[in-house]
């Protein structure tokens, strides 16, 4: 027991990590995938395709393999060519991956809402922009809260992958103390930190289901 | 510019509209002043709700002239193809007309008041102080002023479709267009629905009711337009209507509603 208290200090640290690169990547990934949501169903369709090709390009690679690249090839590209310190292309990485992700929950959200909604808004004078912020996006809302507490819960665990940047996340602490004391707990221990994350998340998604359950369609 | 005082509220000339293959509309012209109640009736397919879509944008025509009041919205040149005003300008003279749709289309994360108040906040920039007193009216007048906070899922078609109703008065349309409003409802709830809309024609609300309820059309609308094929085959004053129908078509189509 002792010792379990020992690796908790250490493990709390990498959790830091794990929780900084999972709400910074949120931050950006949600609004970002909406963005790309919104031009793959709008009527620009050069735009549109892009996002396709885009949303074909995150979805259809390891996000290891983007991870890798951003960090140790992006600065050899030209033009676009940065080398960034290891957690913000941690970062970079993260948000471009899951924004593809959310831009196709958003979608299916999106495209799930009545045309009357549409024509029920238009009728009343409003404009595209504000039938989308107040009548079709509340509601979308509500629908995508299965899959985006799905999505959530894979982005903590997701966050792990950071290791190959030599990053001292959660795991990555949790290994290097098993390697130094030649014991499986921190692992154990690293385990029950996870579980702890996602109850918190799925606590919190359920929470918002609920609040949404005041209304039926 | 804008009207003078006898332009008619609608004049709709040669409207066509195809969908693919189909031509739903195959020049339809109606002319309906201030007041006026008309119900367009026909069977299935015969365009009637294409129509009364076009009139308001919610379905872009090919070819033909809408006028609102004098104020052109879409006209056609000499090549035939429909050309519209610019978007702020078509979107204001659409709000002149408020539409109740078949299946309501309330807005299901909203409660009643929420729905009604929403557009004259967000579209119209009123207050919501000055937009609630008006609001709580027109859900009293329809009767619904205690289910001011239900969800509409809460409520039976015919309320729903009286909040619509109050939702889209709440917009101080000229016109109110009606899209076969009784046609989802249980047999016993369309009195009351027909009841509020008879009581806006008292009022001397001009209105456009495509509607199957003969009843209904016989007793409140002022004039009956019939349909067929994607063509008005008779329009006339509602009692010369019902009682001696002229063309063979609108007899047969009679015959089989009552």
């Amino acid at each position: 027991m002792d010792y379990v208290i020992s690796i908790i200090g250490p493990l709390a640290e990498g959790s830091l990590v794990t929780l900084k690169l999972f709400f910074i990547t949120l931050a950006l990934a949600l609004p970002l995938g909406l963005a790309l949501a919104l031009v793959r169903i709008s009527r620009f369709r050069s735009l549109a395709l892009a996002v396709g090709g885009y949303l074909w390009l995150m979805r259809g690679t390891p996000l290891m393999l983007q991870l890798l690249f951003i960090y140790f090839a992006l600065p050899f590209v030209p033009v676009v060519g940065v080398r960034l310190p290891d957690f913000p292309a941690a970062v970079v990485a993260f948000a471009l991956n899951y924004a593809a992700y959310f831009a196709e929950i958003f979608r299916a959200g999106i495209q799930s809402i009545d045309r009357g909604q549409y024509e029920g808004a238009k009728v009343l004078g409003m404009s595209y922009g504000q039938t989308m912020r107040r009548i079709v996006l509340p509601q979308m809302v509500k629908r995508i809260l299965p899959p985006m507490s799905n999505e959530t819960i894979t982005l903590v665990k997701d966050t792990s992958l950071i290791y190959v940047l030599a990053l001292n996340d959660l795991l990555r602490a949790a290994r290097g103390i098993v390697q130094r004391d030649f014991t499986i707990t921190p692992f154990i221990v690293a385990a029950a930190f996870y579980l702890l994350m996602t109850l918190v998340l799925t606590w919190g998604f359920q929470r918002l289901e609920k609040r949404y359950a005041v209304y039926d369609e | 510019m804008p009207s003078t005082m006898n332009e008619p509220m609608i004049r709709a000339r040669d409207i066509h509209k195809r969908f693919g293959e189909v031509e739903v509309l195959r020049g339809v012209s109606l002319q309906m002043d201030k007041g006026e109640v008309i119900a367009v009736i026909g069977p299935s397919g015969s365009g009637k709700s294409t129509f009364l879509r076009c009139l308001n944008h919610l379905e872009t025509i090919d070819r033909g002239r809408i006028e609102i009041e004098g104020e052109a919205m879409v006209t056609s040149g000499s090549d035939g193809l429909a050309r519209y005003v610019a978007d702020a300008e078509l979107r204001r003279i659409c709000r002149r007309m408020g539409m109740v749709f078949q299946h309501f289309n309330l807005f299901p994360h909203m409660t009643v008041l929420q729905n009604v108040i929403e557009a004259p906040m967000v579209v119209k920039g009123q207050r919501r102080e000055e937009i609630v007193p008006r609001a709580e009216a027109l859900l009293r007048k329809v009767g619904l002023l205690d289910k001011c906070d239900a969800y509409p899922s809460r409520l039976s078609g015919g309320q729903k479709q009286r909040v619509a109703i109050a939702r889209a008065l709440a917009m101080e349309p000229d016109i109110m267009l009606f899209d076969e409003p009784t046609s989802a409802l249980d047999p016993e709830l369309t009195g009351e629905v027909l009841r509020t809309i008879r009581q806006l024609a008292e009022e001397r609300m001009t209105m456009l009711v495509v509607t199957h309820e003969m009843g209904f059309a016989r007793e409140v609308a002022s004039s009956v337009v019939f349909m067929d094929g994607g063509l008005i085959v008779e329009a006339r004053p509602s009692a010369e209507f019902f009682a001696a129908p002229e063309h063979p078509r609108t007899r047969a189509f009679l015959h089989n509603m009552l």
